[in-house]
């Protein structure tokens, strides 16, 4: 045979089958092709809209280091500008410009805004896409107290030329003059540009800065003045390159992605079940057909590639419907939802939609190659089956059920057990991924086995309709098998997912009862770098009538690695003997630290991120010098994923000199109500909204609020996911009752009432629903250890106490049992509206 | 209506539409209790709607259908079912034995829709399997029999529960010369041994031969066909 008459031969069978198929069945195609369709939609509206954002973060980042090979970074606090001028005189520098990079907190405002305080002169050769497109109008910058702010910043303030933007510094407002409003193609997110001596005057930072940026000598490299920058910069200075400056905003967010895309992946991968269900019951149901090609003379080659073209044909409908539909969702979210997806460090203000044509080529053929996937296995049966026996009536589940499937499946679920002890690969937990889908696949196959055990226990009723029902779940478990795979796939993975989002929350809360113990809490904006409240101002509020007791904490940025982001050193009352009273220290971490030692502890950020644990020895860089502190223990931080060091407030003032806060906790008098201690406390500093104020109690419920906010997309991609895979029971009853409707015209025709045929079908329905909740229960529960202590674990640094939501639970197995059991009845109504004594006529 | 006759057809017509010309017109029959009667016709010729008249599964447009003197338009349909259940038997072309029962439990479905419990429910179907040769089929499932022998189990399902009347569409049209034969010979003995009147339908003048009586169905119209020749070729 030519190869050109292979070609047509698989051609003719293609067409033959696919005519059949989308005459005969069209709303099963069409279910099938959607559930792809919402997969390949999901995952590429989630790529577009992470991409648009993190494309975002990199302009701005482009923008802001400029030409610059390594940007010098220091905390907030800053260092002293002498560090400039020695390395501006190292020969291997050939430009640097000295730079103020600062959250302004903004009195009035909640959202703090990022300030570069720059040598103008400087910095247009190092930053010209920033500096260079300014002009003439840059001299205006040495004005005292002026700032130019980009059009983001300009209109989320409300501000125009000529209007006064108020700063908090120190414990006090400060006005500067807004001189100008930058253009979007200079900078898209919110800016303030100040000259760096106005910012240091107008910001009481006279002799320092945090930040400078080198362009070295032609020919040399970073890596070749890394052992001189060691010498050069002071403890709690880093050098980054540009690469690191980027790969900070993509490492902080990357496992909130990747644990995107793959539920967007669960979504499509419960598309290929469905299209491994519907066409492994198409190929049943034109068995006969399929025999009869084969006997016409189409190749077993031939017929297993009509049938994957089918697939084919299913995936490439469904992948471009779905790539289509992920374009224009990721459009409309960015442009009326914005970029977060739910986590606030995604969030940027200009995201552009850009249609990316290879991303979308290649989700279309993933979309497609998953489909064929699906198609491959009932395919190949097809092909191997002999025609003779193909054409034969009742040879649908032997051929099945002599696929091999308990030790393949026994086998997947002993490599997904020992994949989940693996440690993370790159900071991603890809072999907890790898371990949940080696536990589904192998939980799927041994389904067969399973049934028949369950329906082979069931002793004999006596009542033919259940007799019979038991009968035929017994003598068809491959074929339920089919049938209840996407089901039970999405199922559990809702199970699962319900059960680590419980056991968060319910360790969230735990965290929040605490940390939260006093009845008002209060800080500067959050993250800002200027406002902080003064010793003075923290004695007026602890002697405020209203108050019993107040505690005060301050919060800063410590850098301890140039290609990570700095970590939070939290200076706050707390007895090291009884620390766990204060912290939710993990179990078994608690070290007594040494006499004539401090003692730190930190959170399990830092314990996975640097490698330390408890008992070690931590150098603190602190205001120019290496604090040693001792590791006292470990605590759960659900605040900040970058990591958290937690040292008596004593020891941090005796150590820094800085008596400064910008966080309280304050515990009202009896007498004095929540609202009557804050409206003294608002009336006594003055300092608008940029004092976030709030009650223990309010507190708890929004962090609760934004928890379940964060979480609300989760539930949506599952809920989808459940969604298809309960179209794949609809898509599988309805065909398994077509293809018994001879069965049932017979059961008429000796006498069983159609009550009982229909009653025989919602048994059916039941007890696979049943056993399927049950099953994606247990299965489920697997998973969520599995998402509770490893992918969550490995995915954020912190760790969870396992908690199952049993109302939850129950509430979602009875939705799936009446819903199947409905479905199922459903299509039995369907198939017996058909003529049971027409069908009686039809071989079966 | 006397004993003497079982079942009675009294001018029937059966049209599929409205305006269509009758399938079946103003048709009569009786059949007498024990007797086994061959009704024969080209395709399309109505066969298939007078075997379904008579079980109830369709209803005249005209004319009655009386069962030991019940006319089987008085009862609804549950009624009709229950009445198919204990007092017919079927016989199909294409065997419809149900793949996921033992041939014993298919044997025994017809006894445990009526509620007949074990033991006695396992003994008659084992008893009927033996009369028909295929005890030792007993455990097996359908796909692993031949054509011949899951007609065998068709019969012995059809009289496990000793109906009146057994109504056979075609039952050798799926098997061979010889098959055929055996298979009318035990549906003729097996009637014989359980009292039971039948029907068969059938283009197949060998089979109409294995019958007391042969009927032609012609232009809606049952009318004499030509006595068998020889003998049926069953004793």
């Amino acid at each position: 045979m030519s190869r050109g008459d292979r070609v047509r031969g698989g051609v003719v069978a293609w067409r033959a089958l696919s005519r059949s198929q989308l005459r005969g069945h069209p709303m099963q195609l069409l279910a099938t092709v959607l559930a792809i369709a919402l997969g390949v939609a999901l995952g590429s509206a989630v790529y577009l809209v992470n991409s648009a954002a993190l494309e975002e973060f990199d302009q701005a980042t482009r923008r802001l280091v400029g030409s610059a090979d390594l940007v010098i970074r220091g905390p907030p606090e800053g260092f002293d500008e002498a560090l400039f001028v020695a390395l501006a005189r190292q020969g291997w520098v050939s430009a640097a410009s000295p730079a103020l990079d600062l959250q302004l907190t903004l009195p009035g405002q909640a959202p703090p805004l990022q300030m570069l305080g720059l040598d103008p002169f400087r910095a247009a050769a190092l930053q010209p896409a920033l500096m260079g497109q300014i002009g003439a109008e840059v001299t205006r910058l040495f004005e005292p107290d002026t700032i130019m702010l980009s059009r983001a910043a300009a209109q989320a303030l409300h501000l125009l030329p000529g209007e006064a933007l108020t700063v908090l510094v120190g414990g006090a407002p400060k006005r500067l003059r807004v001189i100008d409003i930058l253009p979007d193609s200079i900078y898209r997110e919110p800016l303030g540009i100040m000259d760096i001596a106005t910012a240091q005057w107008s910001l009481q930072r006279t002799g320092s800065i945090n930040r400078i940026d080198l362009r070295l000598q032609p020919g040399i490299t970073a890596a070749a003045v890394r052992a001189e920058l060691a010498r050069l910069l002071p403890p709690g200075v880093v050098a980054a390159t540009p690469a690191m400056e980027r790969g900070r905003a993509l490492s902080a967010t990357r496992a909130y992605r990747v644990n995107l895309n793959t539920l967007a992946l669960v979504a499509l991968l419960t598309g290929a079940f469905l299209v491994f269900s519907t066409q492994s019951l198409a190929v049943l149901r034109r068995r006969a057909a399929l025999g009869l090609l084969r006997a016409l003379g189409v190749t077993r080659l031939q017929l297993q590639c009509a049938l994957l073209g089918e697939g084919a044909a299913i995936g490439a409908a469904g992948s471009l419907l779905g790539a289509v539909l992920g374009a224009v969702v990721a459009a409309l979210v960015l442009r009326h939802l914005g970029s977060d997806l739910g986590n606030r460090a995604l969030s940027t203000t200009g995201p552009v939609f850009a249609l990316r044509p290879l991303a979308i080529i290649a989700f279309v053929m993933f979309g497609t190659v998953v489909a064929c996937l699906g198609a491959w296995l009932p395919a190949s049966e097809a092909a191997r089956r002999a025609p003779a026996l193909a054409m034969k009536a009742g040879d649908a589940e032997p051929s099945l059920s002599r696929l091999p499937t308990t030790l393949p499946g026994l086998a997947l679920i002993a490599i997904g057990a020992a994949l989940s002890w693996l440690p993370p690969i790159g900071g991603l937990p890809l072999a907890g991924y790898l371990a949940i889908a080696a536990l589904l696949a192998g939980a799927v196959l041994l389904i067969p086995v399973l049934m028949r055990w369950v329906t082979g226990s069931a002793a004999r009723s006596g009542h033919a309709t259940f007799d019979i029902a038991v009968a035929q779940l017994r003598g068809s478990a491959s074929i339920s098998t089919i049938s209840l795979a996407a089901i039970i796939v999405s199922f559990s993975l809702m199970v699962a997912m319900a059960i680590m989002v419980h056991s968060f929350r319910n360790s969230f809360e735990l965290w929040l009862v605490k940390l939260l113990p006093a009845d008002l809490q209060l800080r500067l904006s959050s993250s800002s770098d200027t406002g902080a409240f003064s010793a003075d101002q923290q004695a007026h509020m602890a002697g405020l009538p209203g108050v019993a007791r107040a505690q005060f904490r301050r919060v800063r940025e410590i850098w301890l690695r140039a290609d990570r982001p700095p970590v939070t050193l939290i200076a706050r009352d707390i007895d090291a003997a009884h620390a766990a009273d204060t912290l939710p220290l993990v179990r078994d971490t608690a070290q007594a630290a040494p006499i004539g030692t401090q003692p730190a502890w930190i959170s399990e950020a830092l314990q996975d991120q640097y490698g330390f644990k408890p008992g070690d020895r931590l150098l603190l860089p602190l205001d120019g010098r290496l604090q040693p502190l001792f590791v006292a223990g470990v605590w759960r931080d659900y605040a900040r994923g970058n990591g958290a060091i937690v040292i008596a407030r004593a020891a941090y003032m005796a150590l820094s000199a800085d008596l400064s806060a910008n966080e309280g906790s304050l515990w009202r008098r009896p007498a004095t109500s929540a609202a009557a201690l804050e409206q003294q406390v608002r009336a006594a500093l003055q300092l608008g909204n940029a004092l976030e104020l709030i009650g223990s109690q309010q507190l708890h419920e929004r962090s609760l609020m934004l928890f379940d906010r964060a979480f609300a997309i989760t539930y949506a991609l599952e809920g989808i996911a459940v969604a298809i895979g309960l179209v794949g029971v609809g898509v599988a009853a309805s065909s398994s009752a077509l293809a018994r409707r001879a069965q049932f015209g017979m059961l008429r025709h000796i006498g069983m009432l159609r009550r009982q045929v229909l009653a025989m079908l919602a048994i059916e329905g039941v007890i696979m629903s049943a056993l399927s909740a049950l099953y994606g229960l247990l299965l489920g529960f697997g998973l969520s250890l599995i998402l509770v202590y490893v992918i969550n674990r490995q995915s954020f640094s912190w760790s969870i106490d396992l908690a199952v939501p049993w109302r939850q639970l129950g509430a979602l197995s009875t939705a799936l049992i009446t819903a199947a059991a409905l479905t199922a009845l459903w299509s039995g109504r369907a198939a017996m509206s058909q003529d049971a004594i027409r069908a009686v006529r039809e071989d079966w | 209506m006397g004993s003497d006759v079982l079942l009675s057809l009294e001018e029937i017509t059966r049209r599929y539409r409205p305006d269509s010309a009758p399938v079946l017109d103003r048709l009569q029959l009786q059949l007498s209790p024990g007797e086994y009667l061959a009704i024969m016709g080209e395709s399309g010729s109505g066969k298939s709607t007078l075997l379904n008249l008579i079980a109830g599964l369709d209803r005249p447009d005209h004319g009655r259908v009386l069962f030991e003197g019940i006319d089987l338009a008085t009862l609804d349909d549950d009624a009709v079912t229950r009445w198919r259940r204990a007092s017919i038997g079927f016989v199909f072309q294409a065997f419809h034995v149900l793949p996921y029962l033992t041939v014993l439990q298919n044997v025994a479905l017809p006894l445990d829709l009526l509620g007949v419990r074990e033991p006695q429910r396992g003994q008659r179907a084992l008893r009927l399997l033996e009369a028909c040769g295929i005890a030792a089929l007993a455990a097996r499932y359908a796909r692993e029999l031949s054509g011949g022998e899951l007609q065998r189990v068709a019969i012995a399902r059809a009289l496990v529960h000793r109906p009146r009347l057994v109504l056979a569409d075609e039952p050798t049209g799926n098997l061979d010369a010889r098959a055929a034969q055996q298979i009318l010979l035990l549906l003729r003995q097996q009637l014989q041994a359980n009292d039971a009147s039948a029907i068969l339908i059938t283009h197949s003048i060998a089979a109409a031969q294995s019958a007391d009586r042969i009927l032609q169905l012609v232009a809606g119209q049952l009318r004499p066909a030509a006595q068998p020749a020889t003998a049926p070729c069953v004793p």
